[in-house]
């Protein structure tokens, strides 16, 4: 390698700062799903990390020996939620992918996939709907059932596929109005994968919104959140969309952003990192930043009053890792579920182990994403819930598939849903 | 070529993917909880106990030497491998095997975490009592390696009470069974011989451990005082007054900063010193101790007590203690935790002593441990990148390990001699100590290829590294 190359690696890399926090006392251990299921400290966090600083003193390189390590991490983010050092791991490990990234493009094929996802779709919103139009149009016609047969890779990938409903859910220039007076005005994520593959769950969003009291602006100017983009090594690109949405809320003039989804709600609250060095945008960063909420969070700050409408509804909470790990957010939810009327909370075990979603990694690391899908299934059904609610579309479909593989008839559901349900008329825009 | 053959050996016994021997791997099992460094030529993960007595069997054939490892989050170093060692992590072997509610005991394979065995007895009302600050990760073999202790050990003993039988594999690989089921068996003890043994002796494959039913009620105290001097007194004066809390647990100054910069649990910034007291046991008697407790520490000049007894309230104000040392990575970059003893009296002497020790090598020490038992825990900050800081942090570390045993202390409360304080062992023992000690490990592992090169004087010291030539059969060396 050259030294300029090294040099360029070097930059891209985890700060020190971040890096030598780490004291390897080893407490991550327990929380990590990948050292839980494989019992390998190289499959861990602390070990991880060792590799990294190995990397950082140049005793070894990312080779195709350490690399795997970093790319069987789910970015769950467990790990840090329990660091009694504080690391930033998952700062570290955004910034290892970037190296990786630049260092091992990986495969032409690999790269082109990448690259087409990254840069020709998840920033064009019209792009990923008419994406979402052929994807629907091929899950209706009988070649998707034929597909779903075969086996192997093939087959599993179909299987995996949410089925997209038909409407899907836009963003529009003109706000939703509550009936009453206003109590806040907020803007709401409508994301990439959401308003096609849960359009519907986006309209519970608003319905429940705009019920209690909020002016609710999806600005057309957005684009997906980039977190994506961040987790594979384009950092480049993330902070491309980092600043398209900031413009596109801050100039609707909101008091608060709110984001059903628990991965794009992590990656927006840390705007503010990802453009600390953007001297033109870091201020509105940090100033976007603060204004992010999860859903949950943000509805329990209303004077909730839900009409008594089920009874007898037993209900099992999935934490997100996004909004349990990155945004320490586990009570709201659980809160607002209590709050239902007849709704019983049964927890599972391990309820904040990940499924196996994240993001790519169940195209990307089958085996492992189908593991700990396996025993996340096994932990819902233990539980005897009807429903399962989660608050992140991942995790939805991952359950989904999970479940449907096990021949349940357990419904997942997005907490705004089950919510928005509760108030019986649940259909079209308000 | 030899290396090849043994990787094809162990591949044989464990399956290919449980031999980790590539050395990009092998960076990620060079360390533990603690300074020292050591590379193995492979790991290995045994399944079950046969697998370990044939890797065991298969080492001894070749006279390689084997390094058992849990989770690796020890202190001193006991797991760190040898130059050329066969590294053995037993993190594979995690059930629990049976739990024995009547009879208050459970059997469970090495590589359980300690927390996941009071976690799946609680609905039995039953837990496990030694509880180091590690439990969320470390292992109930390396507990018994080490003797560990934790918070709790106050009223409830360490590991050593709390195991009752052993199945181990010797050096030759064979499989053997201590102690027994039931206490009360007829011989010597020889439990009581290898927890504690630091690997040393054997490999422990499976442990029946005691488990107590838990208290009807507990309280946990926080005392905050305003200088270190008045908590340690109040330590002297509450044990001295007969109670027996379950743990007494100080933290200084410096290390509520760290804990509340890298968590901030609320812990007083300002305080020279805080005391975490628990108390147990039929809620009269709770509540009547936590009401002496609290005038006791008053009277030393306590200027806030906070109390807590329902569950999440106590694991807050734990969290702080039970984080604290990794919390230290908020202040630098590495720590030298020092293990040492003393006994209640000479808190306050020693603490002073740790403070000229701080001052004198330039290095910030926080202090933060179980004061109850005498167990110090000084933590000294240090970067290793710097050059020449290690041996420096070393020295300090000796300096008040010295101390320690001057007035009347030990060198280890409960986490072992391993390599880090080997050198220190003649400040406490005589040739004819460490004499009688080697004979009783001989007796266990003749060969001395057994986690070789800790515990004894001898060979290179820490912060060094291993070179093979520490890797010396006993019959060549004195210590080993």
């Amino acid at each position: 390698m050259t030294s300029k190359l090294k040099e360029a690696l070097q930059a891209l890399g985890p700060a020190d700062a971040d890096l030598y926090k780490c004291v390897h006392c080893g407490l991550c251990l327990s929380s990590c799903p990948t050292y839980l299921e494989t019992g390998l400290e190289t499959e861990s966090p602390r070990g991880r990390i060792a590799l990294m600083k190995a990397v950082r003193e140049g005793k070894v390189g990312f080779t195709e020996q350490v690399v795997p390590h970093m790319e069987l991490c789910l970015q769950c983010r467990a790990c840090e939620a329990v660091c009694p050092s504080g690391v930033p791991y998952g700062r570290l490990m955004e910034a290892t992918r970037a190296q990786i990234q630049q260092a091992h493009p990986g495969s032409l094929m690999r790269r082109l996939a990448l690259w087409v996802a990254f840069r020709s779709l998840l920033p064009h919103p019209r792009r990923l709907y008419r994406l979402g139009s052929l994807l629907r149009l091929y899950q209706r016609s009988p070649l998707f059932s034929l597909a779903r047969r075969i086996p192997g890779r093939l087959g599993q990938i179909q299987e995996q596929l949410p089925l997209v409903p038909k409407g899907f859910f836009r963003p529009r220039a003109e706000a939703f109005n509550p009936t009453g007076e206003v109590r806040a005005r907020v803007g709401l994520l409508s994301g990439c994968v959401m308003p096609i593959a849960q359009g519907p769950t986006m309209e519970a969003a608003v319905r429940l919104l705009v019920r209690n009291g909020c002016r609710v602006l999806v600005p057309p100017a957005q684009v997906c959140c980039g977190a994506l983009n961040l987790h594979g090594g384009d950092r480049e690109g993330a902070r491309r969309m980092a600043r398209r949405n900031i413009d596109a809320f801050l100039d609707a003039g909101v008091e608060a952003i709110v984001v059903a989804s628990a991965g794009c709600g992590s990656t927006m609250k840390e705007y503010r990192h990802l453009l600390e060095d953007d001297a033109e945008y870091q201020e509105r960063a940090w100033w976007f930043s603060e204004m992010v909420k999860d859903v949950s969070e943000f509805l329990t700050t209303l004077p909730l009053a839900l009409p008594d409408k089920r009874k007898g509804l037993r209900v099992t909470y999935q934490d997100a890792c996004h909004l349990a790990h990155a945004q320490r957010i586990t009570q709201q939810p659980r809160e607002l579920l209590r709050r239902i009327p007849g709704v019983e909370l049964v927890e599972m075990e391990d309820a904040s182990r990940c499924c196996g979603a994240a993001g790519l990694y169940t195209t990307l690391q089958p085996q492992m994403s189908r593991q700990l899908m396996e025993r996340k299934v096994e932990a819902v059904l233990k539980t005897g819930a009807d429903v399962v609610v989660s608050g992140n579309p991942g995790c939805i479909i991952q359950m989904q598939a999970g479940l449907r593989r096990a021949g349940s008839q357990v419904r997942v559901m997005h907490l705004v849903e089950l919510l928005d349900e509760a108030y019986g008329d649940s259909r079209g825009h308000p | 070529m030899k290396k090849k053959r043994l990787i094809e050996g162990l591949q044989r016994i464990v399956g290919k993917g449980y031999v980790i021997h590539h050395p990009d791997d092998l960076l990620a099992y060079e360390y533990d909880g603690s300074v020292d460094r050591g590379t193995a030529t492979a790991v290995v993960f045994p399944s079950s106990t046969v697998q370990v007595s044939q890797v065991v069997a298969l080492a001894h054939r070749e006279g390689i030497p084997v390094v058992p490892r849990g989770a690796g989050t020890g202190l001193s170093g006991g797991a760190i491998a040898a130059e050329g060692s066969i590294q053995i992590a037993l993190t594979r072997m995690r059930s629990i095997l049976e739990v024995d509610a009547a009879n208050r005991l459970a059997v469970v394979e090495p590589g359980l975490v300690n927390l996941d065995l009071s976690t799946s007895v609680a609905p039995q009302g039953l837990y496990y009592a030694p509880d180091p600050s590690s439990q969320g990760a470390c292992t109930i073999g390396g507990n018994v390696a080490e003797n560990s202790g934790g918070p709790h050990c106050l009223r409830y003993g360490v590991t050593t009470n709390h195991v009752l039988a052993l199945e181990v594999v010797l050096e030759d690989g064979s499989i053997v069974w201590i102690g027994d089921r039931y206490r009360g068996g007829p011989g010597y003890d020889l439990v009581g011989a290898f927890v504690g043994s630091e690997g040393m002796m054997g490999i422990v494959t499976k442990a029946v451990v005691r488990l107590l039913p838990r208290p009807e009620s507990v309280s946990t105290l926080m005392a905050v005082f305003p200088e270190m001097d008045q908590a340690s007194a109040a330590v002297s004066r509450v044990i001295g007054s007969g109670l027996l809390p379950t743990a007494m647990e100080m933290m200084d100054r410096l290390s509520i900063k760290a804990v509340e910069t890298a968590m901030g649990y609320g812990y007083p910034q300002n305080a020279g010193a805080v005391l975490l007291i628990e108390v147990d046991g039929i809620e009269e008697e709770v509540s009547e101790s936590a009401a002496s407790v609290k005038a006791l520490c008053r009277a030393e000049g306590a200027s806030e007590m906070r109390a807590a007894t329902e569950a999440s309230a106590r694991a807050r104000l734990w969290a702080g203690r039970k984080g604290a040392l990794g919390a230290l990575g908020a202040l630098a970059p590495n720590y030298y935790l020092v293990d040492g003893v003393v006994p209640r009296t000479q808190l306050l002497q020693v603490l002073r002593r740790v403070g000229e020790v701080s001052q004198g090598s330039g290095f910030p020490i926080a202090n933060v441990f179980h004061a109850g038992d005498g167990n110090l825990h000084p933590c000294i900050l240090f970067d290793e990148r710097q050059a020449g800081h290690t041996p420096r942090v070393l020295a300090a570390g000796g300096e008040i390990l010295k101390a320690c045993v001057e007035v009347g202390g030990a060198l280890t409360g409960e986490h072992g001699v391993g390599l880090e304080k080997k050198a220190y062992m003649p400040l406490l023992f005589t040739n004819a100590d460490l004499e009688a000690m080697l004979r009783l490990r001989r007796a266990f592992a003749p060969s001395g290829l057994m986690n070789p090169g800790k515990v004894f004087p001898g060979g290179p010291s820490c912060g060094e590294g291993f070179r093979p030539a520490s890797v010396v059969k006993a019959d060549q060396g004195m210590w080993v």
